[in-house]
């Protein structure tokens, strides 16, 4: 019973059409002879306003709207993982593949109105019933979530097949091992009220509704980057929630590269929503290249690409936030940790922004509607650590880290201040910083971590007690810094006394040792927990040393002369000594703390 | 786009600036293009903007002046704004319709395209990483221009992005292949001596017949504005991708492009995002920025050089910043150095090539050059700030090592950034100049360079 109506206005990616009466809020409509694909935005009377996720060119008054009955969904099944979708889940490559048939010299742009499968529909996957030693059998009771049994959906993803959402009831029939496609029925249910569901793969979901899980936790495992400043001094909890806002040039998209490629997420969701072409190509060359540093397997196998770059049709911007979304909710519900990362939100608000405008809706600040704020909010809200639905029992987390484009790199502008209200972890990054390429320029005044404090136990129980303690001092030496910079600016650094000096050299090898860092080099990229912690440890040791010997009447000049090419050696330990070398910065270390006592006892 | 023919109207509702409201129609395609006659029998260009049934709103190319309500037909051509493309195109100069205009023959073309193209399909698309040598140190050295790469030039009135532009169009080459690039140069909304600059120079050069120009000059309709890029980067394509051509694309300036688009933006009444600029400015500068880059299974590439004035010379003003979040980095001119007779006034700090790192390195450039540019930017900056602190406090109140830190930044604007218009350096020059200024530092403070590149490169232990 679909609706079919006929187009009456066109304006850039918004489509009216008159004839909808019965068509839903946010239904999935196929817009004129093309089929493009459509969502309503808004209804009056019998006239239906449609965003168009394509290109409407073209496209005449009178032509035909054809609704779908159903809203905007993804496909979920074996298959996503390793893909690079557009903005509505259509599988890029494949799209190639459809174009070239007709026409292969149009193969590298993508056409409008090609209609493909999310995941594919003919590949036969291994289904091994059960899971985990627990053996589903006919005659139990299922619900929701359960387990019915697994397959290989590549070598690091174990891909659960659980009872859809909403069904629950006697297993009347399982699938033994073997292969099968996910259109293929692997199961039946018979519900309470005697009616039979047939179960296969395969599920749809609607993109724009939270998958529902059973219980929400506190995040409190840090999701380990590698990365130094945010690792020690502005963590990150599995399930938790952060914003990286910066002006152009400042490197959120390296930084978002890094945490793809090196943190410890079981699965990464990466969107590049209105960002550069070139950027989704460089994860698509490189990551099936790399090695995830966790498990040494190509990182291509667990990470998912949505592209819509900023050249692809902009309503299709603003669905690929909640299809990146939901795909990683389904991944959490079979129990792994999954990593969003959205590259960027900006240009998600501007999609929004630009659909209400031609909505003719009142804009609120900049132009932006009234409704950015609680968008953002449910955005960031499906973020989380969860016990999820169905047996056996499985812990998830989704963690959330969203890319801000502030125009002007100002961070009063509605999108960064809003997006402040409903994330946990901020990192600022500046473009002074960016300028000296001081790199990842996150800058250590402004941002903050919510999560500090609640990692604090993991590390103190996995890497060192005495963890917190460092990283506090490490802050308080930088902001000690800032405080002396403001003096400076007024009577240069040589009257400053000599304890005040040390803050500066201090404060000078904790940037230049620890907290810059070359995410395109092999040792530099990827630091262990452990490596971070010894790097820290030897900096800091080091400056209480040095503040001994500096309160005995040595001065700053002559600790430096002491250790000649040692300091050298201190802040290249970084990228001289790998993550399996540890001792030697541990020897690196204490040579410092003996050539500060030898100049101490020289100096009696 | 199916065709329905042409169809032709003359009940036209209102004039409205650039914007003719046409009624009566039906069957009219959304950017559907229209050729409009005026009772004087002359013809202008537009293209439908808003279609409701029975409604068009058009886009008058040339402007309204003139038209009149009784008397003016449009007609609907049935497709949208194509133009004729061919490799034969090179040599020859258009106006921004694509049209020719320089009293040549017409163009028989291979294949007529969409002006509007296609979005480039990511998976498709090959990282650019081939290094090109410009012969400018300021740009080899530290923001490494790539083949496919789109790298603006953000300047202000009055300074030198010409030059620049026509030194690097010059010099470009990839090493190892003799390949030249051809050029396709858009001249949007730009003065008549700018353009002469440049065609003087493409001829001086002997290029011009590797060049094809798309003209709108500062005085002609600014809604042509909104084609010429597109029609100089529909010829790109083709060139890039047909052809198996690597082609140079300059667009001057988008700045002026941009000013058109708010100028139709405002015409329709628009709600206004920043600075009365349309809120879509970002989703349409990618249209033209993200023409672009390499594809996989075809030799040719596009590289863009977009050049723009920043009003005020401010960078946080809307049209250089959201050209900033597109494209793969910025060379920024500054006014100050191009006052103290610095030529190329380049800030390298405000300066970025994202697809340096790809380009460089053993078996592109040098093994050191990762190193050597990083210690250049970490050095230059702190010499820069302790420069702005010697004005206060005078270089008396700096350590020792801050004076040399000042000296290096002298050094480095004197000898690394100043060039001449006609001195094209190597990589290997550029590398071994900036050593030399680096030898300046005492060597503890070279933190970011690997110790064995120091003692392979280090002037220090060349001579020894």
């Amino acid at each position: 019973m679909s609706v079919k109506g006929r187009i009456v206005r066109i304006a850039g990616p918004l489509v009216v059409a008159e004839g909808m009466s019965g068509a839903q809020m946010y239904e999935m409509v196929r817009v004129g002879e093309d089929k493009l694909i459509g969502e309503i935005t808004r209804i009056v009377g019998d006239r239906a306003f449609i965003q168009v996720y394509e290109s409407t060119t073209g496209l005449r008054p009178g032509e035909i709207v054809e609704g779908t009955g159903a809203p905007l969904s993804v496909e979920l099944g074996p298959g996503i993982i390793g893909n690079i979708y557009d903005g509505v889940q259509r599988p890029l490559p494949v799209i190639a593949d459809v174009i070239a048939r007709e026409n292969p010299n149009r193969k590298i742009f993508i056409e409008r109105g090609v209609s493909v499968p999310p995941i594919p529909l003919d590949k036969k996957w291994h289904f091994q019933p059960g899971y985990n030693g627990a053996q589903v059998k006919v005659g139990d009771k299922v619900e929701t979530g359960d387990v019915l049994g697994t397959v290989e959906e590549t070598s690091l993803i174990t891909h659960k097949i659980m009872v859809p959402p909403g069904v629950k009831g006697t297993l009347k029939w399982l699938a033994p091992e073997g292969d099968y496609t996910v259109t293929e029925i692997i199961a039946e249910v018979e519900t309470p009220e005697g009616k039979k569901v047939e179960l296969s793969m395969r599920q749809r979901w609607p993109v724009r509704v939270p998958r529902p899980s059973k219980l929400k936790l506190e995040p409190n495992t840090p999701l380990i980057t590698g990365t130094r400043i945010i690792d020690t001094l502005f963590p990150m909890a599995k399930g938790g929630t952060g914003a990286i806002p910066g002006g152009f040039g400042t490197g959120k998209t390296v930084t978002l590269h890094s945490l793809a490629q090196w943190s410890d997420a079981k699965v990464v969701v990466y969107i590049g929503c209105g960002e550069r072409g070139n950027e989704m190509t460089e994860v698509l060359e490189r990551f099936p290249k790399y090695k995830d540093p966790w498990t040494g397997k190509p990182l291509m196998e667990r990470t998912i690409l949505i592209a819509n770059t900023s050249n692809m049709p902009v309503a299709a911007r603003e669905a690929s936030i909640y299809v990146g979304i939901t795909l990683a909710e389904y991944y959490r519900d079979m129990g792994y940790d999954v990593l969003l990362v959205a590259d960027s939100t900006s240009r998600w608000a501007e999609a929004l922004r630009e659909i209400a405008g031609r909505l003719e809706e009142m804009p609120a600040e900049e132009g932006y509607p009234s409704y950015l704020a609680s968008r953002l909010a449910e955005f960031y809200e499906r973020a989380g650590r969860v016990v999820t639905l169905g047996s056996p029992e499985r812990i998830g987390s989704v963690t959330v880290v969203g890319a801000v484009s502030p125009p002007g790199g100002d961070f009063t502008e509605p999108v960064t201040s809003h997006t402040k209200r409903f994330i946990r972890v901020f990192w600022a990054l500046d473009t002074k910083l960016a300028y000296s390429r001081h790199y990842p320029a996150i800058n250590w005044l402004m941002s903050y971590s919510a999560y500090a404090e609640t990692v604090a136990e993991w590390w103190h129980k996995n890497v060192d007690s005495r963890w917190k303690e460092y990283r506090d001092q490490a802050m308080e030496i930088l902001l000690r810094e800032e405080e002396l910079q403001d003096i400076v600016r007024l009577v240069g650094t040589e009257s400053l006394d000599e304890k005040d000096k040390l803050v500066l050299e201090a404060a000078r090898m904790i940037k230049d040792g620890f907290l810059k860092q070359n995410a395109f080099d092999p040792i530099d990229a990827f630091s262990t927990p452990e490596k971070q912690f010894k790097l820290l440890k030897m900096f800091i040791d080091f400056y209480h040393k040095a503040s001994e010997l500096v309160s005995h009447g040595i001065t700053v000049a002559q600790i430096r002369e002491a250790l000649g090419r040692l300091y050298v050696e201190m802040i290249k330990a970084k990228f001289n000594i790998p993550n399996d070398q540890l001792e030697k910065i541990e020897e690196l270390r204490q040579q410092a703390l003996k050539t500060l006592e030898a100049l101490e006892a020289r100096s009696g | 786009m199916s065709v329905y023919g042409v169809r032709e109207y003359s009940k036209i509702r209102e004039i409205k600036g650039p914007l003719l409201i046409v009624e009566g129609v039906s069957n009219v395609a959304y950017d559907e293009i229209v050729e409009v006659e005026l009772p004087s029998g002359e013809k202008r260009r537009g293209r439908v903007l808003d279609v409701s049934r029975g409604v068009a709103v058009v886009q008058v190319f040339e402007g309204t002046t003139g038209i009149t309500t009784t008397g003016t037909t449009v007609k609907f051509l049935g497709k949208p704004l194509e133009i004729p493309v061919s490799e034969d195109m090179l040599g020859r100069i258009f106006n921004g319709l694509g049209e020719p205009i320089d009293g040549g023959p017409p163009i028989i073309a291979e294949e007529e395209r969409d002006v509007n193209g296609a979005p480039l399909n990511p998976a498709e698309r090959e990282y650019p990483e081939d290094f090109i040598q410009t012969g400018v140190s300021a740009i080899d050295g530290m923001n490494t221009l790539v083949r496919g790469q789109k790298l603006p030039i953000f300047s202000g009135s009055g300074l030198p992005h010409n030059i620049l532009a026509a030194q690097i169009a010059r010099q470009a080459t990839v090493r190892g292949e003799g390949e030249e690039f051809a050029v396709v140069f858009a001249a949007i909304g730009i003065k008549y001596d700018d353009f002469l600059f440049f065609k003087k120079f493409f001829e001086e050069t002997g290029a011009l017949n590797r060049v094809a120009m798309f003209v709108n000059l500062a005085d002609e309709p600014a809604m042509i504005r909104l084609v010429t890029p597109r029609a100089a980067l529909t010829l790109a394509e083709y060139l890039a991708f047909e052809r198996d051509m690597h082609v140079l694309v300059i667009l001057t300036d988008m700045t002026n492009y941009a000013e058109a688009l708010r100028e139709i933006s405002a015409a329709r009444e628009e709600v206004p995002g920043r600075q009365g600029y349309p809120g879509y400015l970002y989703s349409d500068l990618a249209s033209i920025y993200e023409r672009a880059g390499r594809v996989k299974g075809k030799k040719g590439s596009i590289t863009q050089m977009p050049i723009l004035t920043m009003p005020n010379d401010d960078i946080t003003h809307p049209i250089p910043d959201l050209t900033g979040y597109i494209t793969e980095g910025q060379i920024v001119l500054s006014r100050e150095l191009y006052n103290r007779g610095i030529y190329p006034p380049i800030n390298v700090l405000m300066s970025l090539s994202r697809l340096m790192k790809e380009g460089i390195g053993p078996g592109k450039t040098r093994e050191d050059h990762a190193g050597v540019s990083n210690q250049l930017y970490s050095a230059y900056s702190r010499g820069v700030e302790l420069r702005s602190l010697a004005a206060v406090v005078g270089e008396e109140s700096l350590s020792p090592v801050d004076r040399k830190y000042l000296e290096f930044a002298d050094a480095f604007e004197k000898r690394f950034l100043k060039q001449g218009e006609r001195e094209n350096r190597t990589i290997e020059q550029t590398l071994d100049l900036a050593w030399e200024i680096l030898s300046i530092l005492p060597e503890e403070e070279l933190t970011n360079i690997k110790e064995e590149h120091i003692r392979k490169y280090h002037p220090k232990y060349k001579t020894a």
